[in-house]
């Protein structure tokens, strides 16, 4: 029953109480990340328009396609993508192999996932030092200030998810039955796969040219 | 619903004194552990109220309240009545305590965040209470914060005041964030058999919806916050424009501080509803309960919470028609908070067209719900002005500004919470609050803060600005504004001192009130209808109530008594619990 239906219901009208839910019902604990990944919807997309806004004041300079950009090359960003696109794949793999039992692969999956995430928020380190030592820092411009500030929420946001997964693993190694582990795999999998969609959404607005931003703003009606 | 049974065997478990007061994962307690520390905090405000009141009643007769304390003054307050004190009251309070009684759960879905959610928000009170000793003393911004004056020298507090402000919001958010995903994923998982979505009471219908706005609506303070915090701590230029400071010229340069006001206001408005809703809702349910009477419209009301909420996130800009933002905005902006007006007042005729012919109980919680519903009718109608344009601009940073916000957003919800308090007070505590204490204690409440806040819109017609310290020498100001302010702040001092009579009355009634019963209002929810009260740990022993009815049968014709609980089934002469025959329903 959609939630429409639901609200159209006349329940001062005499009815029998509904027989219990058929079928097995969502997780507590999936409705609960699924709503925290609209908290983090709201946060990222709030970052984005206040980004399209900076960006349309003229001390902004974006962070490719100008002269001295602090992002000569994309080659280190794509590379960290691939990490965290593979992390998402293996957490993926493991939900599946604990939907079909397979405890010795899901186990594997679930410790690769977990050191690809690591090797991302490396190589995002790396690059905040490359920021650094060719001089781009926080303050140095509006462009290079929502670098640090996507990214590091970006990251911190993984750090956290990064403290589910490890508990999740350590489970997995340890006495833990079928059902839990089943469970903590398939959350992870999903939270990870949200931030990958993040973490595409904040590459494509750091790396894009002002002309890209200048469209997305118009469109948005930042004027 | 399926996992309604999910602690069934946690309700037997004993307990330390640790564990079950201090480290409790018990909803109840935590809602009592919110409930007081918002209320400690909520006094730290009111004195701060009465003070900022002493200066602009009788300026400059009390000699330790300068320029920048009483700025720190207006800003903590302001913070700490809209934040600390009511978001917490009634999400972290009414909304731990209520959820899971009135639908039948066990606890929340989340026991072990929920008690997080309260010591991070405990943190964030210790976070913002420090930065009255820390040297410059708290920030004296203002409670929007606008930049660039709350992060520069010359507004009190920019040096250590301001970051604990910014850094004690955010952490409250956390708190906030850990309790919302609560609050909404108990309410769409955890409910008893039987209670559908549209058999919830008002009270909740209210607090999930508010929680929802939280939820997404916190994230754009939080985004400002961390900006600003950057743009201070870093020197950032997120909002702060290229500016000389005392003769200096700062390193910022080209931010824009509407920005920043543009996600203030998208937090602040919805902010404004996270307060209201769960106040409907609990008005909404005491009017029913006290005038015998099932709600009037109860789909309406329903459908009216929903739509204001989703209303509240297009109509942030009301707020800023004079800050320099593009001039057409105010068309869409005045129109969409003009539309707002329509599901609020569907909600006022219903609580009027309930209380028709109802049977009503002139009772304390009652009491307070009346005065509830004028009271925010009249903040209501001033706000109609003030979203008009044309008639904000010259009213804007008036008196008739803090007069509305105080009117519709300050008295009527704390009027609200005075109301849910006198009606759960016995089901908390197992005995009634002192009726004539209360009775005293809502006459005082109630006219006194009309003798506070009806003069305060003749003052703004007047044109007296908000926010200043002192009014001499002002000649568009008239002399004889000065002993209207003075009797204002007599008033706002009676008012103040009255609360220490409700502290009385809660603390007095805990050990010697009238032992309360079960069911003391003859109500028909559920939390009504626990085996024990207060309720044990775990809620409703051995076996989960089933829910048979909406939550408003109140005077049913033919039923034998004037309420039948929604545990009720609804075949012939059903039984409750305890043995009493309910008659048939029609």
């Amino acid at each position: 029953m959609s939630f429409l239906d639901a609200i159209a219901a006349k329940p001062w009208l005499p009815q029998a109480a509904p027989p219990p839910r058929a079928g097995t019902a969502t997780a507590a604990a999936t409705v609960g990340l699924r709503v925290f990944l609209g908290v983090i919807s709201a946060l990222f997309g709030l970052l984005t328009i206040a980004l399209l806004v900076r960006s349309r004041l003229p001390d902004w300079q974006a962070l490719v396609g100008v002269p001295g950009a602090p992002l000569v090359g994309l080659g280190a960003l794509w590379l960290n993508t691939a990490l965290l696109a593979a992390s998402s794949v293996a957490l993926q793999a493991a939900s599946s192999a604990a939907r079909r039992e397979h405890l010795g692969a899901a186990r594997l999956a679930l410790a690769l996932g977990g050191i690809l995430a690591l090797a991302f928020l490396g190589g995002q380190g790396a690059v905040w030092q490359q920021f650094m030592t060719s001089g781009h820092f926080v303050a140095s411009n509006p462009a290079t200030s929502f670098f640090y500030l996507l990214t590091g929420l970006h990251g911190l946001h993984l750090a956290g998810g990064l403290v589910a997964l490890a508990r999740a693993t350590m489970h997995a190694w340890g006495e833990d039955t079928v059902p839990q582990l089943r469970a903590g795999a398939s959350l992870c999998a999903l939270y990870w796969h949200f931030l990958f969609a993040v973490w595409l959404l904040v590459f494509a607005l750091l790396a894009s040219p002002p002309e890209t931003l200048a469209t997305l703003a118009d469109i948005c009606g930042i004027g | 619903m399926s996992h309604a049974d999910s602690h069934a065997d946690s309700h037997a478990e004993p307990l330390g004194f640790w564990n079950r007061y201090i480290w409790s994962q018990d909803h109840k307690v935590i809602a009592i552990q919110y409930s007081v520390t918002a209320i400690a905090v909520g006094l730290v405000a009111l004195v701060l109220s009465n003070l900022m009141r002493l200066q602009i009643g009788f300026p400059g007769a009390f000699e330790f309240i300068d320029a920048a304390s009483y700025y720190q003054y207006v800003t903590m307050h302001g913070m700490i009545m809209v934040i600390y004190l009511l978001t917490a009251l009634f999400l972290g309070g009414f909304g731990n305590y209520l959820i899971p009684l009135m639908l039948g759960a066990r606890d929340m879905v989340f026991p072990y965040l929920n008690m997080l959610s309260y010591w991070v928000y405990l943190l964030a009170v210790v976070v913002l209470m420090a930065s009255f000793f820390v040297p410059g003393g708290p920030s004296g911004a203002g409670w929007t914060l606008y930049p660039p004056q709350s992060i520069l020298p010359g507004t009190p507090g920019t040096d250590g005041g301001i970051v604990l402000m910014l850094v004690s919001l955010v952490i409250f958010i956390v708190a906030a964030t850990m309790g919302g995903l609560n609050y909404v994923t108990t309410v769409l998982q955890a409910r008893a058999r039987g209670m559908t979505l549209m058999r919830m009471p008002l009270t909740v219908w209210g607090i999930f919806v508010a929680s929802i706005l939280a939820l997404l609506a916190f994230p754009a303070l939080f985004v400002s916050g961390v900006m600003m915090l950057f743009d201070k701590l870093l020197g950032t230029s997120f909002f702060m424009p290229a500016i000389v400071s005392m003769g200096q010229q700062l390193d910022h340069a080209g931010g824009s501080p509407v920005l920043f006001q543009h996600l203030f206001w998208f937090f602040g408005h919805p902010e404004v509803y996270i307060v209201a809703l769960p106040a409907f809702g609990i008005i909404s349910d005491l009017i029913s309960t006290h005038a015998r009477k099932n709600i009037f419209g109860y789909r309406m009301m329903v459908w009216a919470i929903v739509g204001i909420g989703g209303l509240s996130f297009v109509v942030w800009a009301h707020h800023m028609y004079v800050s320099g933002m593009n001039p057409y905005f105010g068309y869409f902006f005045a129109t969409t908070t003009l539309i707002i007006a329509v599901p609020t007042a569907i909600k006022v005729y219903n609580w009027v067209l309930t209380l028709w012919r109802g049977d009503i109980h002139l009772n304390v919680p009652m009491l307070f719900a009346i005065g509830f519903i004028s009271t925010f009718v009249i903040g209501g109608l001033t706000g109609l002005f003030l979203g008009n344009v044309s008639v904000d601009i010259p009213l804007s940073d008036t008196y008739f500004v803090v007069a509305h916000f105080h009117m519709v957003m300050g008295v009527s919800p704390i009027l609200a919470i005075f109301g849910g308090i006198y009606h759960w007070y016995p089901k908390v505590t197992g005995r009634m609050l002192d009726d004539t204490l209360g009775k005293l204690h809502f006459w005082v409440t109630f006219l006194g803060t009309y003798a506070i806040y009806f003069p305060m819109h003749y003052l703004g017609f007047l044109g007296m600005p908000r926010r200043y310290y002192a009014y001499e020498g002002y000649e568009f100001i008239p002399a004889s504004a000065q002993d209207l302010n003075a009797f204002i702040t007599v008033a706002a001092l009676v008012v103040g001192v009255t609360q220490l009579v409700f502290l009385f009355n809660l603390g007095w009634s805990a050990f010697r009130g009238k032992p309360a019963g079960s069911n003391p209002w003859g109500a028909t929810t559920l939390e009504w209808q626990t085996p024990q009260t207060p309720p044990a740990h775990g809620n409703w022993g051995a076996t989960l109530p089933e829910v048979h009815r909406w939550a408003y049968d109140y005077s049913v014709p033919g039923a034998a008594r004037d309420f039948i609980p929604q545990n009720v089934p609804q075949d012939g002469d059903a039984e409750g619990d305890d043995g009493q025959v309910w008659e048939g329903h029609a």
